[in-house]
C-alpha cells in the first residue's frame, strides 16, 4: 500500500494523525523513562572517580542530545517551510521551539549539578556548556522574534530565516568556544576509564529514547494547538467534534 | 555555602534525586500542562468564534 | 552616457548614507560616546589594579564595541524604511544585495571605523602594551565589519517591530559571539606568546564569510519584512 505522504502535509490530515499518535508516545516516553531510571539507579554500579554523582549524565547527556538536534530539526522545518511555503512545516519549527528550550534549560540546570560535586562550582566554562547556553539564547531568540511580529507569515518566514542562520553558526560557535576553552583553561567533564559499564550504557540509551519520545509526543500535542489556532476560520475545524461539544 | 557541600557529600543520592532528576521531571510536568492550557483555551476561543458566527447568521447579518 | 557598474552603485548607495548620516551627527556621536563611556565604567567598577586592568582590556573593549554596534544597527534600515526608500530599492531593478553591502559599509564606516580609531586610546586607560594594542585594533578592523553585517541580517528581521534595539540586540549578539571569542583571544596570545596569526587568519576567514553570505540573506530578510 503505498503511503500518500503529501497527504499528511496538509494541516487537516495531520490534525488527526498527530491525534492518534499522540498516546503511543506519550505512554512509550514514560514506560522507558521508568525503565532508565530504574536501570541508572539500582542496576547501573558506582563511578570510580565520581561516586554517585555521575548518575546526573543520564538525564543531562539526553537533554543536550535533544536540545542540539531539535534545533537543527526546527531549523530544517523552518527551511522547508521557507522554500515550499507549506504552512505545516512553519507550524512545526513553531512548535518545536520551546521543547528545544526547555531540554536545553535542563541540560544546562544539570550540568551545572554535576559541575558543582565535580569541580567545586556551579557553573563551568566548559565548552559544551558554554555553546548550549548560546543555544538556549538562540532558541530564545527564535521564539520572541515569532512572538514579536503581528502577521503570522511575516512571522513565520523571518523566524524561519533567523533559525538557518542561527544553525549555520552553531557549528562555527561551537568550534569556537572549545578553542577559547582550551586557551583558558581546558576542564572538560570526562569519565573514569575508557568505557561505560554496560549498565551505564543501558540507563543512558534508554532515557535518549525516553526523552525523543517525550519530545516528539510533546511537540505534536502543541502543533495540534497551532493548527488550531490558525486554521480557525476553516470548515473543518467547525466540523470537528472538540469544537462542536 | 559550605554546608551544603557537607549535605551534598553525604547525600549524593538525594541530591542528585533532587537537584536534577526532581527539577526535570517538574519542567516536563510545567510543559505539559503548558501545552494542555493551550489546547483548552485555544479551544474555547475557537468555539467563541463559532458561535459568534452562528449567532450573527442567524439573526441575518452574516 | 556611461553604463553604470556594480561599484557605481556601491559607491552610490555609501555616498548617500554617509551625507545622511552626516547629517545626523548627534546618533553618530552618542553612540561613540557610549562606547566610550562604557570602557571606562569597567576600571569604576572592578578598580584601579592595573595588573587587573590590563587583563581585561581586550575583553572590556570587546564587549562594548559589541554592545555600540547593537546600539546603532537599529538605524541601518529604519530610515529609509520610513520615508518609502527601501521599498523603492527593493523594486528597483538593481541587486537589493548590492545595495545591502553598500548600506552595511556605509554604516561601518560610521560606527565601527570609528570605534577602531578610539580603541587605541581607550587601551592606554588600561595600560595595554603596545603590541597588544596592534593586535587589539586589527582584530577590531577585521570584526567590526563583520559586526555590522550580521547585525544587519537582525535589523532587517526586525524592521518596524515594536520591540526594536533589544529584540535585535537579543537576536544578533549570540551570532557575534565567534567574533568576540578570536579578537579577545588574539590579545591574549599576545601575552601568552602563543599564535596570534591563527586568531587573526580565523576573524579574517569570519569576515571573508559574511561579505560572501550576509547581504543576499540581508536581502531575504527585507523581502520578508516587506511583504
Amino acid at each position: 500500500m503505498a503511503i500518500n505522504w503529501f497527504k499528511y502535509s496538509a494541516p487537516t490530515t495531520f490534525y488527526g494523525l498527530a491525534g492518534k499518535m499522540i498516546p503511543w508516545f506519550a505512554f512509550s516516553a514514560a514506560i522507558l523513562f521508568a525503565i532508565g531510571l530504574y536501570i541508572g539507579f539500582f542496576v547501573a554500579p558506582t563511578d570510580a572517580q565520581q561516586g554517585e554523582f555521575y548518575r546526573i549524565m543520564f538525564i543531562h547527556v539526553p537533554a543536550s542530545i535533544l536540545s542540539m538536534f531539535l534545533y537543527l530539526i526546527m531549523a530544517g522545518y523552518a527551511a522547508l517551510g521557507l522554500i515550499f511555503n507549506t504552512r505545516l512545516s512553519a507550524m512545526m519549527a513553531t512548535a518545536i521551539a520551546p521543547t528545544g528550550a526547555l531540554f536545553a534549560l535542563i541540560s544546562l540546570w544539570t550540568g551545572a549539578l554535576w559541575g558543582k560535586p565535580m569541580w567545586g562550582t556551579w557553573w563551568l566554562w566548559d565548552a559544551r556548556l558554554t555553546s548550549e547556553l548560546i543555544l538556549l539564547f538562540l532558541y530564545l531568540g527564535f521564539i520572541a522574534l515569532h512572538a514579536s511580529i503581528d502577521d503570522p507569515r511575516r512571522a513565520d518566514r523571518a523566524a524561519a530565516l533567523l533559525a538557518i542562520v542561527g544553525s549555520v553558526n552553531v557549528p562555527i560557535i561551537y568550534f569556537s568556544v572549545k578553542w577559547w576553552n582550551t586557551l583558558h583553561q581546558g576542564s572538560t567533564i570526562k569519565f573514569s576509564g575508557t568505557t561505560m559499564h554496560i549498565a551505564m550504557q543501558q540507563a543512558m540509551f534508554t532515557m535518549l529514547a525516553a526523552c525523543w519520545l517525550y519530545a516528539i509526543a510533546v511537540v505534536l500535542a502543541r502543533v495540534r494547538s497551532i493548527i488550531l489556532e490558525r486554521e480557525r476560520n476553516t470548515t473543518w475545524i467547525a466540523d470537528l467534534p472538540e469544537v462542536k461539544q | 555555602m559550605i554546608s551544603l557541600d557537607i549535605w551534598m557529600r553525604e547525600n549524593p543520592l538525594t541530591y542528585v534525586w533532587f537537584g536534577s532528576y526532581a527539577v526535570a521531571l517538574l519542567i516536563f510536568a510545567i510543559e505539559i500542562a503548558m501545552v494542555k492550557h493551550k489546547r483548552k483555551i485555544t479551544l474555547q476561543q475557537v468555539r467563541l468564534m463559532r458561535n459568534a458566527g452562528d449567532d450573527a447568521r442567524d439573526e441575518g447579518i452574516a | 552616457m556611461k553604463k553604470s557598474t556594480m561599484l557605481d552603485l556601491l559607491v552610490l548607495v555609501i555616498r548617500r548614507d554617509l551625507v545622511l548620516a552626516m547629517r545626523r551627527r548627534a546618533d553618530v556621536l552618542a553612540t561613540l560616546i557610549f562606547f566610550v563611556m562604557v570602557v571606562s565604567l569597567f576600571p569604576l567598577g572592578v578598580g584601579p589594579e592595573l595588573d587587573m586592568l590590563r587583563k581585561m582590556a581586550a575583553g572590556v573593549l570587546w564587549v562594548a564595541a559589541l554592545l555600540a554596534s547593537m546600539l546603532s544597527l537599529g538605524r541601518l534600515f529604519s530610515a529609509d524604511y520610513l520615508d518609502g526608500t527601501l521599498e523603492q530599492m527593493m523594486l528597483a531593478p538593481q541587486s537589493l544585495s548590492m545595495l545591502v553591502l553598500g548600506k552595511m559599509t556605509a554604516h561601518w564606516m560610521v560606527s565601527g571605523l570609528p570605534l577602531v580609531l578610539l580603541a587605541p586610546v581607550l587601551g592606554l586607560q588600561f595600560d595595554m602594551s603596545a603590541r597588544a594594542l596592534g593586535v587589539l585594533i586589527v582584530g577590531l578592523l577585521l570584526g567590526t565589519p563583520i559586526l555590522s553585517m550580521v547585525g544587519a541580517i537582525g535589523a532587517a528581521l526586525t524592521l518596524g517591530l515594536r520591540g526594536g534595539g533589544v529584540l535585535l540586540s537579543l537576536l544578533v549578539l549570540p551570532l557575534c559571539i565567534p567574533v568576540l571569542i578570536f579578537g579577545t583571544g588574539a590579545v591574549e596570545a599576545v601575552s601568552s606568546g602563543l599564535s596570534v596569526a591563527s586568531h587573526l587568519s580565523l576573524l579574517g576567514a569570519l569576515l571573508v564569510l559574511a561579505l560572501v553570505f550576509t547581504p543576499w540573506v540581508t536581502a531575504q530578510a527585507l523581502r520578508i519584512s516587506m511583504e
